[in-house]
């Protein structure tokens, strides 16, 4: 049901969580003022509306903030008709939920540790558990897609979205650190869904190019530098 | 006890507060079901099987189908057995939100803090951390129950629900806690709604079924903290 609903979303270009949220939107057709957001500098909206996490994404949805990216998917899924996001039968609901928790849980911290990581022996070791989850996540393709070309089925769902918007920070890293997280020759499975994702209209729209990403993260690692500095 | 919609098993362990939860969403809906205590020690075929990734209780087996983690099992018991018993989910779409939201956070909050600490082999100054880490998140949860409940008994309103659920299950190592660590952590002065709430979620019928024993959690606890830190010592 697209039209007139009051939608604003706070969000920064390339957090992976907040592009999940736009391709919902936009898979549901539903128009929204969009609000970039400097991370450094909070503005006073985000601040009162995520006083719990003050992070990016909020949706707010006629002056009603909702945070967390997966807990806004499905409130995007359940109260906007169209595209359905999650899967109608419960089962396949739990499956699909129980994924989303693992990536979150087990992928997410392990790639994004490779970013934080301090030391080189860190990163190694952050390298080790993100290549050991996705390998897992390998094996949940061949499961929930049932021979399909997304975990959704035929047309990208939940997983699609959850999984999908790492993909551009997983080329970034592989151009700062040479890392391969998905390829065809240990994920063969991913690495073809991942070019079919990449390519699909729902994507092209919300994700930015990977030197987005590089950039973000140099100004990260400049900013903890300084931090680092000036804590001397 | 219906037994609608098929088979039920739960594999479980006493203490577990996840598998705790399960149980307390299958009493609450009124489903009954087979219980299956497995030993971490010598994992049944039937949990690696049904859990290859993570190896953990609670698992619950719908017509011999696998569901695991707890979050995950509450809301497929909610959505698979919708017509059977009290919703755990409120109706409303925004209500929902916040329950998953509250959901989430405690998980992030309280739960993996704490249960970094008891594994027994933290520093005196990580344990400190920790105390304060979990301190914090009851305090944000007071105004969560607030916020929530508006008055009313529940982080589910007039009815226990998902929430209720996800912090209820934890209740007793809370309380465990409280005695392992010499800190109060659910105290009627800081947080009056919760320990409010806290008495009479435990004195609910279906608390008192699925609960386990607060004796029977604290000698497991320092059984597993005394190995712990006995192994720490060994490898010193």
């Amino acid at each position: 049901m697209a039209g007139k609903e009051d939608l604003k979303l706070l969000g920064l270009l390339v957090s992976p969580f907040v592009i999940r949220v736009r391709m919902a939107l936009s898979m549901k057709g539903l128009n929204y003022e969009y609000v970039e957001e400097d991370l450094f500098n909070k503005s006073e909206l985000l601040l009162k509306l995520n006083p719990v996490h003050k992070k990016v994404p909020v949706l707010i949805h006629n002056g009603k903030p909702i945070c967390e990216s997966l807990v806004i998917l499905q409130y995007v899924d359940e109260l906007f008709t169209g595209r359905a996001i999650l899967p109608t039968d419960p089962y396949e609901r739990a499956t699909a939920r129980f994924w989303a928790a693992y990536i979150e849980d087990k992928l997410c911290p392990a790639w994004i540790g490779i970013l934080k990581a301090k030391a080189e022996e860190e990163r190694a070791e952050k390298v080790k558990e993100t290549l050991a989850a996705i390998e897992h996540v390998e094996v949940a393709f061949a499961k929930c897609s049932n021979g399909n070309v997304f975990f959704g089925g035929d047309s990208i769902g939940y997983l699609d979205i959850v999984l999908g918007s790492f993909l551009f920070w997983f080329e970034a890293l592989r151009r700062m650190y040479g890392l391969e997280i998905i390829n065809t020759s240990k994920t063969p499975l991913l690495a073809a869904w991942a070019e079919r994702f990449g390519g699909s209209v729902e994507a092209k729209e919300v994700v930015p190019e990977a030197d987005k990403a590089v950039q973000y993260a140099n100004k990260l690692h400049a900013a903890a530098a300084v931090k680092l500095v000036s804590s001397e | 006890m219906a037994r609608v919609g098929g088979e039920l098993k739960l594999l479980g362990l006493w203490a577990s507060p996840f598998v705790t939860r399960a149980k307390l969403a299958l009493q609450i809906k009124g489903l009954s079901y087979e219980y299956v205590e497995e030993d971490l020690g010598n994992k049944s075929e039937l949990l690696l099987s049904s859990n290859p990734v993570h190896k953990a209780v609670p698992v619950l087996i719908h017509n011999g189908k696998p569901v695991c983690e707890s979050s995950v099992i509450v809301q497929y018991i909610d959505d698979a057995f919708a017509g059977t018993g009290p919703s755990l989910l409120p109706a409303d779409p925004y209500q929902r939100a916040v329950a998953r939201f509250w959901a989430a956070y405690l998980e992030d909050k309280l739960v993996e803090p704490w249960f970094k600490m008891l594994d027994g082999t933290r520093t005196r100054a990580e344990m400190g951390e920790g105390v304060k880490q979990m301190l914090a998140a009851v305090a944000t949860l007071e105004g969560a129950l607030a916020q929530c409940s508006k008055g009313r008994p529940f982080f589910g309103g007039d009815g226990v629900g998902y929430v209720d659920v996800a912090l209820g299950g934890l209740l007793v190592w809370v309380r465990a806690s409280e005695v392992l660590l010499g800190v109060k952590f659910l105290d009627a002065a800081r947080t009056p709604l919760l320990a409010a709430w806290a008495e009479r979620f435990a004195s609910l019928d279906a608390a008192k079924a699925t609960l386990p024993d607060f004796g029977r959690v604290i000698k497991h606890a320092m059984m597993r903290r005394g190995a712990a830190a006995a192994a720490l010592a060994q490898n010193n």
